[in-house]
């Protein structure tokens, strides 16, 4: 990571150390603090395995004594202004700046959502549905469970069907892709609308390039349907199950799923006043 | 015969054979299969497809059995375009789907973006989105009755419209600076305050209009055979709309109320006061006559807007985030004003430094995510951004309100005749680069 | 059309050509190729306010069978392509192509895998005409220069061959130039008349 530059920084340990106060990214970071919001946790991006039992009274969504993944981490940065390695006075070459991790919420999550979580889990335990979620995350004003794959198909026939969860809308469908270097990097997020108690969740489904296939939920909301045709033609994730999944923005015989990270943004170089501009993936990138 | 037939070749699908006519004879192969069921394509160049939707329809006579829709060919990767540029840059990106509604998409990225960042933008800022966005909503409507009237064959229908259109645009050109695609509404506020005279302007455009809606009452509501093309046309009950994830006219005209605006207020919704036209049909004439509705409440909203406007700053305070400059028209062209030029250049070193990275880096964003929704005049507009931490957005999804409810479209037209598809699609209203982005 | 090769070329066929050109372009009717917002000012431009009618342009073919103008408002997708090149070849000659919006002539600000960059290279076009959408001023402004570069088609390929010869170049001033009103305050008279020269001079330099 750093070449030994023949000086006494050579020992030093480098800047992205736990405990670190060159961490923080600026007084954005400090304030994000302050108002209660998710911390960037420390050490560079890797996928922490934790097992954990138990999380405390009312941890009801855990699963029962098996592992829970946390979330993973997004991309993190390292060098600014383009410019990397040491050597440059500045020290913008050596910045490491954590990948970003969303810290799973403690109870009590604060207003509607510890009791819609207590709801949640008693549908689940009803309909005997096990292990479904892996995390919670409470983070301005909203509340997203980050779910197994596997029990999606049920987790949403449950939040559509339970008298106290009641989520008739499913407003969206969509992926996300956090960088080609995060494992799990594709993960599908459901925007769920409850209309009769007049609020929103998110369910997040974190899935491998490799292996991106998730069952489909069109049998339940069959809104779905051109929202999943869509994920899978931008990042190529498989649902199974789902009635013709087939490309819906992009022709059909294109390859490639745009909107991977690993995939060009496909620009020119523009002639402007007879200089060549780079086109936009190829300029400099702040961070 | 026809396999050998040099202008109906035939080859076999999975379906049966498949005949691609291109001007020979029908008789000839029509006797050979006893199918009556002809396949169709409308589109994606066609004068009634309200813009680039292909429509594949399977006929038997008048009547259609199947019907779908293609769609991507207005795809222009505007979301993952916005990864490449700064969060105020996505502004200029993000107005440009809904280009029919271009303030409410500005208006639902900076909600989210605001949301992000954990700011409140003033209140001058708060009143003035309402502002615009119902003045916004109006030309919308008014779009949609004017093509749906052309698609359907009122072409007076969408003179008048445009005529209405140009009162809209002129007042949306003298506030904002142009015509369509604003970029006005920034994350922090305005991109700069409103001309001194707005006021007038504003008020002299309500009295206008006041005037002139009730004559597509006049002109459409009560004729006969405008009445008969829509009536009946293009029915769907509340259930299916849910199911379908349709927001917006058509899940109002299935009997329920749902408005963001009442809802989920923001920017201070909450304090207007309006109704929201309801119907219980379900069919395409209740949808034209709650766009006609929606637009009598959005000159009441603006009306009060003009009331409540205070004077104060329309950026947020925080000159990290808020937008550097005041734009005027000069000699040369448009840009900063010298007022704001002769602050950086000569007293303010820190504005100076403002400027120049906002400008080029832009200000970043504390990491998460984060889903914010506004009511179009199409049904709920919702944004899922994705920060990383950086200046440039991770990810940036928009749930277009056109593209879940063109889902809507065969649920609505199979079983119907050819002609209703037209009516449904014209009252469903979409803006295909929504649909496609 | 032989007849013109074997006449000398005299008084009466230039006036035929200008005959046949003024009526090509006194009713050139657009086929409907609106994509996306360029559309929408497009349509504006038809309407009442900014009429399109007084050219004779206001009935926008839906067959482009039936049409001269193909003005291709909007950006044009990968998807899109084909379909634009199937309608252009669609359209019987004389045919003409406007790409309006930035879009359509250069693909604008969307510079990407979605976006053909530039319709010229799908279809050939006679008229640029920027903007973001541009105005329906500006769009009567290209159509307006479009009518004065058929004014000066030629009629077959011997006139086609003179013209070359000759080096003419249609001159491109501003509408607001060309169809100003004639009336001046008595003082600026010569002002004006010095802008107007100096407008035409540059016309002429990008004829060139």
């Amino acid at each position: 990571m750093t070449e030994p530059t023949g000086t006494s920084k050579d020992d030093q340990e480098p800047t992205g150390g736990p405990q670190s106060s060159a961490q923080a990214s600026g007084g954005d970071v400090a304030e994000h603090r302050a108002r209660g919001g998710e911390t960037p946790e420390g050490g560079e991006h890797e996928q922490a395995e934790e097992p954990i039992d138990a999380q405390g009274p009312g941890s009801d969504l855990t699963p029962e004594g098996g592992t829970r993944t946390v979330a993973p981490a997004a991309r993190g940065r390292s060098g600014m202004f383009g410019v990397a390695g040491s050597g440059d006075t500045s020290g913008f070459g050596g910045l490491r700046l954590p990948g970003y991790v969303p810290a799973p919420a403690e109870r009590p999550y604060g207003g509607w959502f510890d009791g819609f979580a207590d709801d949640f889990a008693q549908a689940l335990a009803e309909r005997g549905i096990r292990g479904a979620v892996q995390q919670v995350t409470v983070d301005r004003g909203e509340i997203t469970f980050y779910v197994r794959r596997e029990a999606v198909l049920e987790l949403c026939r449950t939040l559509r069907d339970d008298d106290a969860l009641r989520f008739e809308l499913c407003s969206s469908v969509s992926g996300v892709d956090y960088g080609e270097d995060v494992p799990q990097r594709l993960h599908v997020v459901y925007h769920l609308l409850s209309m009769t108690y007049r609020r929103r969740i998110r369910l997040e489904v974190a899935l491998d390039v490799d292996d991106p296939h998730v069952p489909s939920v069109v049998e339940v909301y069959p809104t779905a349907d051109w929202h999943e045709r869509e994920t899978w033609d931008m990042f190529g994730v498989i649902f199974d199950g789902h009635p013709a999944l087939t490309r819906i923005l992009m022709p059909d015989d294109w390859d490639g799923h745009p909107q991977r990270k690993d995939y060009p943004l496909g620009g020119i170089p523009v002639e402007y006043k007879g200089a060549e501009i780079p086109p936009p993936d190829e300029r400099r990138a702040y961070t | 015969m026809t396999a050998n037939d040099a202008y109906a070749p035939g080859r076999e699908t999975t379906e049966g054979t498949v005949y691609t006519v291109t001007g020979g004879d029908w008789d000839e192969f029509l006797d050979e299969q006893h199918d009556d069921r002809i396949v169709i394509n409308m589109g994606p160049q066609h004068p009634s497809t309200h813009g680039v939707l292909r429509l594949v329809l399977e006929l038997e006579g008048e009547t259609v059995t199947q019907a779908r829709s293609v769609i991507g060919y207005l795809h222009t990767g505007i979301e993952k375009n916005c990864e490449y540029r700064t969060w105020t840059q996505g502004v200029t990106f993000v107005t440009r789907m809904d280009y029919l509604a271009p303030l409410f998409n500005e208006a639902a990225y900076c909600l989210g973006v605001e949301k992000l960042l954990g700011v409140e933008v003033p209140r001058r800022a708060q009143v003035a989105r309402v502002l615009l966005m119902e003045i916004n909503r109006i030309g919308s409507h008014l779009v949609c009755l004017a093509t749906g009237g052309m698609e359907l064959g009122a072409l007076t229908g969408m003179t008048a419209g445009f005529r209405e259109r140009e009162e809209v645009l002129h007042l949306l050109e003298y506030l904002t600076g142009l015509r369509m695609n604003h970029a006005y509404i920034r994350p922090g506020g305005l991109a700069q305050d409103f001309p001194g005279d707005w006021k007038e302007k504003v008020t002299e455009f309500v009295g206008v209009m006041r005037s002139r809606l009730p004559d597509y009452d006049k002109l459409l509501t009560g004729q006969t055979i405008w009445r008969q093309r829509l009536e009946g046309v293009g029915y769907l009950p509340l259930d299916g709309c849910l199911a379908l994830g349709a927001t917006g006219p058509i899940l109002r005209s299935a009997g329920l109320p749902w408005d963001m605006r009442k809802v989920e207020p923001y920017c201070g919704y909450e304090e207007y006061e309006f109704d929201v036209p309801t119907a219980t049909e379900g069919d395409c004439y209740a949808r034209y006559r709650l766009r006609l509705a929606e637009m009598h409440e959005s000159l009441k909203i603006i009306e009060q807007a003009v009331d409540r406007m205070e004077p104060g700053p329309v950026m947020i305070a925080d000159r990290k985030i808020a937008w550097p400059a005041q734009l005027s028209v000069g000699s040369d062209g448009m840009g900063n004003t010298l007022e704001h030029v002769r602050k950086i250049m000569g007293q303010s070193m820190e504005s100076l430094i403002h400027h120049f990275k906002l400008v080029t880096e832009g200000f970043s964003v504390p990491a998460g995510q984060v889903y914010s929704a506004v009511e179009s005049p199409r049904g709920e507009l919702g944004y899922h951004l994705v920060s990383d931490g950086g200046t440039r957005p991770l990810r940036v999804h928009v749930r277009d309100p056109s593209f879940v409810n063109l889902q809507t479209m065969p649920a609505m037209s199979e079983g119907g005749m050819v002609a209703d598809v037209i009516a449904a699609v014209a009252s469903i209203d979409p803006v295909m680069g929504g649909v496609d982005r | 059309m032989g007849l013109e090769e074997k006449l000398p070329s005299g008084v009466l066929l230039t006036s035929v050509e200008k005959l046949v050109n003024w009526t090509r372009k006194s009713s050139l009717w657009p086929a409907t190729f609106g994509l996306a917002c360029c559309a929408i000012e497009m349509m504006t431009t038809g309407a009442p306010r900014y009429d399109l009618a007084r050219f004779g342009m206001e009935v926008f073919r839906a067959s482009p069978r039936q049409a001269d103008l193909m003005i291709v408002a909007g950006r044009v997708s990968n998807k899109m392509a084909p379909v634009l090149r199937q309608i252009y070849d669609q359209m019987p000659e004389p045919r003409w192509v406007l790409a309006m919006g930035v879009c359509a002539s250069s693909g604008g600000m969307f510079n990407n895998y979605a976006i053909v960059q530039g319709v010229d290279h799908v279809v050939p076009v006679d008229m640029y005409l920027p903007g973001c959408p541009p105005r329906p001023e500006m769009l009567m402004d290209a159509i307006l220069k479009i009518h004065a570069k058929i004014m000066d088609e030629p009629l077959g390929p011997k006139r086609a061959a003179e013209l070359a010869a000759s080096g003419h170049r249609t001159e491109m001033i501003p509408s607001s130039i060309k169809y100003a009103p004639k009336k001046k305050r008595a003082g600026s008279a010569q002002a004006a008349d010095q802008d107007t020269q100096r407008v035409r001079e540059a016309g002429r330099e990008v004829a060139r």
